[in-house]
């Protein structure tokens, strides 16, 4: 059983619609009880970084969504779940992020086509779980104005201006900034391969 | 790709995502209220097995009429005369769902004047507005995409103009994508590259089965414009 956070701001249908398609079964949450609960953790992200991270606030989330993360339940943060995990973000300068990795979010230049919106190529480094079988020259659906530095737990970087992480990975945490749910066969996979962990 | 009258939508998208294209539009240059309901069902049914993103447009309006749309299950609407006529729709969508839903659709015609005039009601009326200005104001307004149609060239397959698609580009800093004209691969590469367009649609090349997607894609590879291949 997958849990599925709805925060509220984001449309949850495309990421519900993949997990059926893979054959999960899942639910929707908005409560601490039922994140402390979960087996397997979703959050989706799409719209603004300071409005997501209060959101979180305002149902008083925030310190469940770290909890799981910490307790070893896997966990996959998609695009704006992606950024939350790291400290701060230059979309909200004075919105704190979750934190469970080191660095901040960054805005892409402004001389560059902005939002990244469109399939790109991700290079996965070895051995990334998530990325499991998915084969060569994989390209996903991005669309995304900010971007996550490259730290150590990333698994797969991106190039659009320079390399950021497309994917994370770190013990059982892990985020997308592409849409699984919006890349085709691929994107099935990827979701396949988190119901299957 | 487009999906205008060419049989039934959301068979066609299906074939269309098994052959490898990127993205979906479904335009409803007809737009009636009655429309809207068969395009809520059409969008949903289809989201539930095609899984890249889907732009639907036709009749916005209001906030509303994009909410509806998207959470039928469409990643993005584009809005066209509505927008022309009050131009904060598009900042009302744009901070709704995000500027990566809101994609400006602008049916341009040539002038004398040797720019673009912004058509609407389906490329009916001439709104007497430059398209290059309009697509500018689009983006400060808040779009997230351009989806750029020349209706010189639409329908008739003989390559897309390039010059507007490339005055565009150049004016705005968000993705823009040509439609109208693409008949043949070397159609595509010249938009993709002279035409400096970041993408590029087709209804009829696909629909009258004249080239697949991935046959077309190839073509692209060998010229060596960078393509997704899944076939």
């Amino acid at each position: 059983m997958i849990t599925v956070v709805n925060y509220g701001a984001g449309n949850l249908r495309s990421v519900e619609n993949t997990l059926a398609e893979v054959g999960a079964t899942y639910h929707v949450t908005q409560s601490a009880a039922e994140i402390d609960a979960a087996a397997k953790l979703i959050l989706p992200g799409v719209g603004h970084f300071g409005q997501m991270l209060r959101a979180l606030d305002d149902l008083g989330i925030r310190e469940a969504l770290i909890r799981k993360a910490k307790s070893g339940a896997p966990f996959l943060g998609i695009c704006l779940g992606l950024q939350a995990m790291f400290e701060s973000s230059a979309e909200a300068p004075e919105q704190k992020g979750l934190g469970l990795f080191p660095g901040s979010v960054d805005r892409f230049p402004q001389d560059a086509r902005c939002p990244h919106m469109g399939w790109n190529e991700i290079v996965p480094r070895e051995g990334a779980r998530l990325l499991r079988n998915i084969g060569p020259k994989p390209y996903v659906y991005f669309a995304h104005s900010y971007y996550c530095p490259v730290i150590d737990a990333t698994a797969a970087t991106c190039h659009y201006t320079r390399h950021y992480t497309a994917v994370l990975e770190s013990g059982n945490i892990f985020g997308v900034q592409f849409h699984p749910e919006k890349s085709g066969p691929l994107g099935l996979k990827i979701i396949k391969n988190f119901v299957e962990l | 790709m487009s999906l205008r009258d060419a049989g039934d939508p959301v068979e066609l998208a299906a074939r269309y995502n098994e052959q490898g294209a990127d993205e979906l539009v479904f335009l409803d240059i007809t737009a009636s209220s009655d429309n809207r309901d068969t395009m809520v069902d059409v969008v949903a049914r289809t989201a539930r097995q095609v899984f890249i993103p889907l732009t639907v447009g036709g009749g916005i309006r209001v906030v509303e009429d994009a909410r509806r749309i998207i959470h039928s299950g469409a990643d993005k609407v584009s809005v066209n005369t509505a927008a022309v006529h009050r131009p904060a729709l598009i900042t009302e969508v744009s901070n709704e769902f995000g500027a990566q839903a809101c994609v400006l659709a602008i049916d341009a015609k040539r002038n004398t004047k040797g720019g673009w005039n912004v058509f609407t009601k389906g490329g009916r009326v001439d709104e007497g507005i430059d398209a290059v200005e309009w697509a500018a104001r689009g983006e400060a307004l808040g779009a997230g995409e351009i989806l750029l149609t020349s209706m010189d060239s639409d329908g008739v397959q003989t390559g897309f103009d390039c010059a507007l698609t490339r005055a565009v580009s150049r004016a705005t800093k968000i993705p823009v994508i040509a439609s109208g004209g693409g008949g043949l691969p070397e159609h595509f590469i010249e938009v993709l590259t002279d035409g400096e367009a970041d993408a590029a649609l087709a209804a009829s090349i696909f629909h009258y089965g004249t080239y697949t997607v991935d046959q077309l894609k190839a073509e692209l590879e060998k010229a060596g414009v960078p393509v997704r291949r899944t076939a």
